[in-house]
């Protein structure tokens, strides 16, 4: 029974994993874009994207899976998620993403923001084009500043993939879970807790190794 | 000829005119010392040339080039911004180092971007960084740094930081370096340490703008000196004549001010 379950959980941490790093590889350059959005000398984007995050963070990221996962079918007529495991992972992976964005978009700008003026000055007056500045002195310096707030929000993602069960998707909670409506076990609920301690601790490490890393400078 | 040539320059920010009608210019090889009180605009006169204010009227010329004209229309003027900025070096009184680069990597960064754009730079990418780098050397074993090359800014003295800041300056070769109340970030020692820097370029004739409040030095360093207060220049001419028999009751009040400190 042991190994069952555990092949069982395995088989939810993959979508989890799965779920996880796809919404961080679109959340991220989403949330910087995002982030330049909010900080846009033009008002019409400035206020597009403030009113954006407001509604995003402003509702339950349950709420807008189930919208995005059943809104295209219900108002459409047409449901452009396939039926399969696959459509509901993709489903998850964009609601998550314009979510996670809008989280990771005010960490990046208070990141950018909180590089020094005089840094852009002084590239500036050494001839740097906008885009040199940004990558060779901004960049490094607002990834430090964001390293700390980041990992919080990673680590939420890690928790939050249990909500992708809402829409049905097999994920590591739902894979843990189902022992107990099937078999009446519950152990395998804590032994889901351990896969996501697990999960957690690996990507600590992670974080204190980035951070370590980016400590030579101040 | 003059080198600079600045003509009518004025600057408000909102309502407020922080510079108005300033016009001066200056000879090759010489040193000019700006001194005022805080808020009398010698500051934002020194970013207007370095273009980091845009001026609201007025010219400015280097070696008979018009870089700057607030008449013509903002696409000709801000066209090759960029590279008229290259014109002017800039020291900072804050320093601005970039933290993550070492004191080498500071001084030849720009220098480094600007030989990426040129066409022969992935031909010859290895001879091109390494006398990048030997000139970046060169330039802070004359600010006598060259036992710190490779430190981090946060490893480095106040003093030393800005000794890195004016060779990161120089890298470029201005036609015009412009301080920036260079010493007011540091405590007295160290003061005297990035003066004497300044005072080693001025003898070897540097052009130079420095904004300052060390009145002692712009009277022996400078060659021309400029009195500002409320953006206006009140006083301009010797150094010497300037700060010993001032001619403007305005003046008289400032230096007599700062000689009773």
């Amino acid at each position: 029974m042991f190994w069952n379950v555990t092949q069982s959980l395995l088989g939810g941490l993959a979508t989890t994993v799965e779920i996880f790093i796809l919404t961080l590889i679109f959340a991220l350059p989403l949330g910087l874009v995002l982030a330049f959005g909010a900080m846009s000398r033009w008002k019409p984007l400035r206020y597009l994207v403030q009113v954006l995050v407001w509604i995003i963070r402003g509702t339950p990221l349950m709420l807008q899976l189930i919208i995005i996962f059943y809104g295209p079918g219900l108002w459409l007529g047409k449901n452009i998620w396939s039926g399969d495991e696959a459509g509901r992972i993709t489903a998850t992976v964009v609601a998550f993403s314009i979510n996670y964005a809008c989280y990771f978009s005010v960490i990046f700008r208070g990141g950018i923001e909180g590089v020094p003026k005089g840094q852009r000055e002084a590239g500036e007056v050494l001839g740097m084009t906008k885009s040199q500045i940004f990558f060779k002195i901004t960049l490094l310096q607002m990834m430090k500043r964001v390293v700390p707030p980041m990992s919080n929000e990673i680590i939420t993602l890690v928790k939050d993939t249990s909500l992708a069960r809402i829409i049905a998707a097999y994920e590591l909670t739902f894979a843990g879970y189902s022992f107990m409506k099937s078999a009446g076990l519950t152990w395998p609920l804590f032994y889901t807790g351990v896969f996501y301690l697990l999960f957690v601790g690996i990507l600590t490490i992670l974080f204190n190794y980035i951070e370590k890393k980016l400590d030579y400078f101040r | 000829m003059a080198i600079l040539e600045v003509k009518n320059i004025e600057k408000h920010f909102g309502s407020t005119k922080v510079l108005h009608d300033v016009s001066f210019s200056l000879e090759e090889g010489n040193a000019l010392a700006i001194i005022g009180s805080s808020g009398s605009g010698k500051t934002t006169l020194l970013r207007c040339l370095n273009f980091l204010e845009i001026p609201d009227h007025g010219t400015i010329s280097v070696k008979g080039e018009t870089l700057f004209d607030a008449a013509a229309s903002s696409e000709i003027r801000d066209k090759d911004l960029r590279m008229k900025r290259l014109h002017f070096g800039m020291v900072f009184q804050s320093f601005n180092l970039f933290p993550q680069y070492t004191a080498l990597e500071n001084v030849t960064l720009a220098e480094k971007l600007l030989a990426q754009e040129q066409p022969d730079f992935k031909q010859h990418r290895k001879e091109i960084l390494d006398r990048i780098n030997a000139h970046g050397y060169e330039l802070l074993k004359q600010m006598g740094l060259s036992e710190r090359t490779q430190h981090y800014p946060h490893q480095l003295s106040g003093g030393q930081q800005q000794r890195v800041a004016i060779a990161r300056a120089l890298a470029l070769k201005p036609d015009i370096l412009c301080f920036d109340e260079p010493t007011s970030a540091l405590d007295p020692e160290l003061t005297g340490e990035v003066l004497s820097v300044i005072r080693g370029l001025a003898e070897q004739k540097t052009t130079m703008i420095i904004v300052t409040h060390e009145m002692a030095f712009a009277r022996d360093v400078s060659d021309q000196l400029i009195f500002m207060d409320d953006g206006v220049i009140v006083e301009q001419g010797d150094p010497r004549q300037v700060i010993d028999h001032p001619c403007e009751e305005r003046t008289r009040q400032f230096l007599t001010r700062y000689t009773q400190g």
